[in-house]
């Protein structure tokens, strides 16, 4: 295996996976801005998949492009973290897995700008400047509709009790994570944790909402070992085209 | 074409003598090409019609991110995905515009909702068809895209100011998203065999509900006569019409694709393709309620509003408690 491969498709597909359940609400969202809003947050995670998983794929060196990995894989190739694969639920929760995501790509991507590869850093220097818009975004929205009226209040503590669980998976490091720090191309995502808990408490105090307390967390998507139902569905919808057509030029 | 039928006052075009001072002075404003600003002087009929006519356009951008909605989640490669979320985009964005340019004239964007989802408001008659295959995304943004193209390029001259202004910054956009329409037909029509039917199949189909996105003949109509008085309605009908027929036939030759009409002939004469009009009582069918899809686009809009109610007393009870911390803390 080589770590770095593994690494890109992490990254990149969790901006696939993620910037496809997104892309679900198009047209569907409470209010018009937010529509916008949503488009443009599944379009950048987009736009920073077909650069992470072009890299990927000439890493790998068989020939491979983008869209290859992003549809012609079957779900246990997949290397989402779950979090990202979750169905949307209602408008607060995909705002809170938002949230969750965001505040954890931005430190990411912030120490991928320092990496020792220059790909890398390249993708990550104009990454960092889109989560950042998207972390101020999802962040005044958790805490809107947080501190906003006892229903949204509920339904937000309700996301996050849901989505707790799922939180743990982005900074559970392994050998692959390791290897990576170790040639200073990422950091280890378990570094994160601390920073990632600041803001994240701070968030949760200004929107009223609870932080649970459990520290347990499911894993299996970052290594494809275990990946949610869900995934299989969505990946069904995603690669259709190209799975019914072999060798269709689009 | 967004706006179909729409009423105006349906009393025909008054003569200088029957017009008040005011309405002869803003008569010669709109001749003079002078653009007429939200605090001028302006007849009720002419407000009225604006109103009927923005807001029929503005839920027409927003109904119709549906249809090519339906298939962003199933996009063929990352980058017809975000080509297509970037379309379906620009639209919602156009609603806005819109529906900006219509509370100009004293109407909320709220009133305006709420008169869609009842089903007092209309939006345009092309959206209640149904995408079925990947072409029909093509045929969408060739066809229908190009139709509205073809309205909404003279638009950016009407009279109104903030129309006027809303129509040229949607205007900068629709050639992309005519572009990217005929650029996925090229694709089809080039493709395998499967990809050629696709093509075809949703030429046939979206031929006929395309030209009817004009609105049938307006010859004779009392109410495009006041429009186009007012030049809140620049062209006829049916030379809109022609325009696209005669733009369109082309590019479906280019394609290697047949328009499904079989009485199409080029007429030198007049310099235009004779060609069939559509089945008009499909059109009032449709208008009426009952095109193949007007209960699920409708409903969709409905539970998203009624979904979202939530949302948006959240957010506001925020911004009010938000507010008053800030007084307290004064
Ligand atoms: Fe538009
Ligand atoms: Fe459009
Ligand atoms: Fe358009």
């Amino acid at each position: 295996m080589n770590a770095l491969h593994e690494f890109l498709l992490r990254t990149g597909d969790n901006c696939l996976i993620l910037g496809h359940r997104v892309s679900e609400w198009c047209g569907h969202a409470p209010v018009l801005e937010e529509d916008i809003a949503l488009a443009n947050t599944a379009l950048d995670l987009l736009g920073q998949t077909k650069l992470w998983l072009t890299y990927a794929a000439e890493v790998e060196g068989k020939g491979r492009s983008a869209d290859d990995l992003a549809f012609l894989r079957d779900a246990w190739d997949f290397r989402n973290v779950l979090l990202t694969e979750v169905p949307n639920g209602d408008f607060g929760r995909t705002m809170m897995r938002q949230y969750l995501f965001d505040q954890y790509h931005l430190l990411m991507l912030q120490g991928l700008a320092q990496s020792s590869d220059e790909t890398v850093r390249g993708i990550a220097a104009k990454a960092v400047k889109e989560v950042a818009y998207h972390v101020d975004r999802s962040r005044d929205t958790v805490v809107g509709l947080g501190d906003g009226t006892d229903e949204s209040h509920r339904r937000m503590q309700e996301a996050l009790d849901y989505l707790w669980p799922y939180v743990g998976e982005m900074f559970a490091s392994d050998t692959v994570d390791a290897e990576m720090a170790e040639g200073g191309i990422s950091p280890d995502p378990a570094s994160l944790r601390d920073a990632w808990d600041a803001a994240v408490a701070d968030t949760m105090a200004e929107a009223t909402l609870a932080l649970p307390d459990s520290r347990f967390h499911h894993k299996g998507g970052r290594d494809g070992r275990m990946h949610t139902e869900h995934l299989g569905h969505m990946l069904t919808q995603m690669q259709w085209l190209q799975r019914a057509y072999p060798g269709a030029t689009w | 074409m967004y706006a179909q039928m729409v009423k105006s006052t349906g009393q025909g075009v008054k003569t200088r003598e029957e017009m008040s001072p005011e309405e002869a002075h803003f008569q010669d404003r709109v001749d003079a090409d002078e653009k007429i600003e939200a605090r001028d002087w302006m007849p009720e009929g002419y407000r009225k019609t604006l109103i009927r006519q923005i807001g029929q356009h503005a839920h027409s951008e927003i109904v119709g991110q549906l249809p090519e909605g339906n298939w962003i989640t199933r996009a063929p490669t990352l980058d017809r995905k975000m080509i297509l979320l970037a379309k379906v985009q620009d639209e919602a964005g156009h609603g806005l515009y819109l529906y900006c340019a219509a509370e100009t004239l004293g109407v909320s964007r709220d009133d305006l909702t709420e008169q869609l989802l009842s089903g007092r408001m209309k939006y345009s008659s092309i959206f209640n068809y149904p995408t079925l295959t990947w072409a029909d995304i093509g045929a969408v943004g060739w066809l229908v895209d190009g139709a509205a193209i073809m309205n909404q390029v003279p638009l950016q001259r009407t009279s109104y100011g903030p129309y006027s202004r809303a129509m040229i910054r949607i205007c900068k956009e629709e050639s992309f998203h005519q572009r990217q329409g005929y650029d996925i037909m090229m694709k089809m029509a080039q493709g395998t065999e499967a990809q050629k039917r696709m093509a075809q199949d949703a030429l046939n189909r979206f031929w006929y509900p395309s030209l009817m996105m004009f609105g049938p003949s307006d010859a004779e109509s009392v109410h495009s006569a006041q429009s186009m008085a007012w030049k809140i309605k620049i062209d006829t009908n049916d030379g809109l019409r022609q325009k696209f027929v005669d733009q369109t036939v082309p590019q479906a030759e280019y394609l290697g694709l047949t328009i499904p009409d079989e009485t199409l002939k080029w007429n030198e004469d007049k310099g235009g393709y004779d060609f069939a009009e559509p089945d008009w009582t499909e059109f009032f069918d449709v208008l009426k309620g009952n095109g193949p899809c007007n209960h699920d686009r409708l409903k969709a809009r409905q539970d998203a509003w009624t979904d979202g109610q939530w949302v948006r007393d959240g957010l506001l009870a925020h911004a009010r408690k938000k507010a008053a911390r800030k007084v307290a803390a004064e």
